[in-house]
């Protein structure tokens, strides 16, 4: 690109990261106003009928909820401007504890699925945008629309009848009993963890829980893929600057792969990372479909007890991590392409 | 009369070969939904919560056989009926949550970019925020304050729905009627007196609502999603008040074990099938109605054949 291309850069980035601020502000404004109308007193809700009134006064006075609502939003700001999430009701715990307890699991399923979509979702999604209105082109889509339209439990419950059982593979939890008890938590993500202590059978136990859960994730996240590639190629291909290549005289292979193919991934860089929120949604129901101990569950299980503390800190985390991503998303796509600055 | 029937004959005469396909067997598979959903009480053999005929219990966890052809569950229901009775709540809460995405999302929409300014930016900052939320965690926290407030009711759900896909309807009509109040017979409305009320109800609003139908059925298929998921995670409508595909799957998982599998497999096939007819249809209604997929479509058929292509 020309230099007033690349002089624009930082200013893009300074922009884009002023832009992330007042979005921040919103969501965190939202999380905590809609929380906070829901009906009912939180403390009571999550701990009601275990302690007694006076002890339910003391943790509402520790917990803040006596103070006016304004003196509880800016506390509930400033401590996620400190980083600190806040408490959990029910158990009494850091969130940022949860997140660490649980947040491995839900990475190592979420990176696993992602890796899975890419391998299949991209040459399939290739194959189709090239060979347009042909029987793999009708194959492929159909295969993306039907790894759309099946909710990831129900491909977990078929998983589990149809391959589980004949196969004898595990469908609950990330890692047997024996297992969990034997490795040692160094990193806090079992994946991780479980390679480190060089166990064989312990490292086979733990790929074994993994497949189901990470291929139902996969599929769902495979299905998003086929269809954006394959519209970037059928964009591209009727791309000025591929008939330019052609009127040059190219070989339609070249012209394919060189100019086509090449363009038509740079905007998937940007999906991929607004995906993330879409793998939020299905990384939930998974962990839930397969017991799966991650955030996801946590979250549900949180939800069921009623703990607004909980739910009020994982959910303020996830968003901020989206928006975060977002921001990630956008500078890598300006590094990469220059259109995208102006 | 027949401008209306015209343009709803368009994405039909307009496609051809397989984009026609998939419109047709998209409608096929979304009017037998409908159809089931209507016509619900005569076509399900039993209610949804009826556990007993005639004074005999069914059979508990039994499987498929001649009284009931899909089996019953470990409640006692019989999954035919109840997987016929679902299609009622999805239709239910798909066109409720849509119908109050159009009525929140169009005028404010339209009111936003007409005036622009403070409102404007306040709105589009609030409805950004909305959109940049990962969508299902945004129907998690909205169900859980609306099902505290309603209970698991049709409305608690499809309002937590329609927050989800307002924002989308919002940025749609704000940013046509941006582009459109420049026009000039706006511009000529505008000269001869018209108030802004009137300018934008009779003129602006036929144009900005041009592309609401496929955003609807683009999230109907999302919704029902949704709507499964919430279900599954106990979050939705609760399975004595109404049918609900995914709570039923909730349910169904947990027999997965023991290998009864017909509890899951109908209302998941529900699913699958009624999430991909409204698919084929709003991708259909997209190719036909957008322009820029529409004109590509168009190009190899109008094009001479290439210079080039001769000199090769």
């Amino acid at each position: 690109m020309t230099r007033s291309g690349s002089g624009s850069l930082p200013r893009y980035i300074l922009q884009r990261i002023l832009l992330v601020i007042p979005m921040i502000w919103v969501i965190l404004t939202l999380v905590f106003f809609v929380l906070r109308v829901a009906p009912g007193d939180p403390v009571s809700a999550a701990l009601g009928g275990r302690l007694n009134e006076e002890a339910l006064d003391q943790r509402r006075e520790a917990l803040g909820f006596n103070e006016p609502l304004i003196v509880q939003y800016w506390d509930y700001l400033s401590s996620v401007a400190r980083l600190d999430f806040g408490t959990t009701f029910s158990d009494n715990q850091p969130v940022l504890r949860v997140i660490r307890d649980n947040g491995g699991a839900t990475l190592s399923l979420t990176l696993a699925s992602f890796a899975l979509a890419l391998l299949v979702g991209i040459p399939l999604g290739l194959i189709a945008g090239r060979y347009r209105d042909t029987v793999p082109d009708v194959a492929i889509r159909l295969f993306g629309i039907l790894s759309y339209a099946a909710p990831v439990f129900f491909v977990g419950f078929l998983l589990q009848i149809y391959v589980a059982q004949p196969l004898g593979l595990p469908t609950s939890g990330e890692a047997s009993p024996m297992t969990a008890f034997t490795v040692e938590p160094v990193t806090h993500i079992m994946l991780i963890d479980v390679f480190l202590s060089g166990d064989p059978t312990a490292i086979q136990d733990v790929l074994e829980h993994l497949i189901l859960p990470a291929t139902t994730l996969g599929l769902l996240i495979c299905g998003v893929f086929i269809r954006l590639v394959r519209v970037n190629i059928l964009q591209t291909m009727q791309s000025d600057y591929v008939e330019a290549a052609e009127a040059r005289g190219l070989g339609r292979r070249r012209v394919t792969w060189h100019h086509a193919f090449r363009n038509a991934l740079v905007p998937v860089i940007t999906v991929i990372g607004l995906q993330f929120a879409l793998l939020l949604g299905g990384a939930v129901l998974t962990e839930s479909t397969f017991n799966w101990p991650g955030l996801g569950n946590k979250l549900v299980d949180y939800i069921n007890d009623r703990d607004y503390g909980a739910v009020q800190g994982i959910v303020t985390i996830f968003a901020v991590a989206v928006v975060l991503i977002s921001l990630l998303v956008d500078i890598v796509n300006a590094l990469i392409d220059p259109r995208v600055r102006y | 009369m027949r401008g209306l029937l015209k343009a709803l004959a368009r994405p039909f005469t307009d496609t051809v070969g397989l984009a026609r396909w998939m419109l047709v067997i998209g409608i096929v598979i979304t009017a037998t939904f409908v159809v089931l959903a209507i016509f619900a009480p005569w076509i399900a053999p039993y209610g949804f919560a009826e556990s007993s005929a005639d004074g005999v219990r069914f059979p508990k966890a039994g499987p498929p056989s001649g009284d009931h052809p899909f089996g019953t569950d470990r409640l006692f229901f019989d999954v035919l009926s109840r997987t016929i009775w679902g299609a009622r709540t999805a239709i239910e809460v798909v066109i409720l949550s849509i119908l109050l995405c159009i009525v929140t999302g169009v005028p404010l929409g339209l009111v936003s970019g007409y005036y622009g300014g403070w409102l404007d930016r306040i709105l589009v900052l609030v409805m950004d925020a909305l959109y940049a939320f990962p969508s299902f965690l945004l129907a998690i926290v909205f169900s859980f304050l609306l099902t505290g407030l309603f209970g698991g009711t049709v409305l608690a759900v499809s309002l937590s729905l329609s927050v989800i896909y307002v924002p989308q309807y919002f940025r749609v009509v704000r940013n046509t009627t941006i582009s459109a109040k420049e026009a000039t017979y706006v511009e000529a409305a505008r000269a001869i007196g018209a108030s802004d009320g009137v300018i934008m109800r009779r003129y602006l609003f036929g144009n900005v609502v041009q592309s609401v139908p496929v955003l609807g059925t683009l999230n109907a298929a999302d919704a029902i999603l949704t709507l499964a998921g919430l279900g599954f995670l106990g979050l939705g409508i609760q399975s004595t008040d109404a049918a609900e595909w995914g709570h039923d799957l909730n349910r169904a998982l947990s027999d997965a074990g023991s290998g009864i599998w017909w509890t899951g497999l109908y209302p998941g096939l529900a699913i699958v099938l009624l999430v991909t007819g409204l698919t084929l249809v709003g991708e259909g209604l997209n190719e036909t109605l957008n322009p820029t997929l529409r004109r590509r479509r168009l190009l190899p058929v109008v094009m001479p054949p290439r210079a080039t292509r001769e000199e090769d």
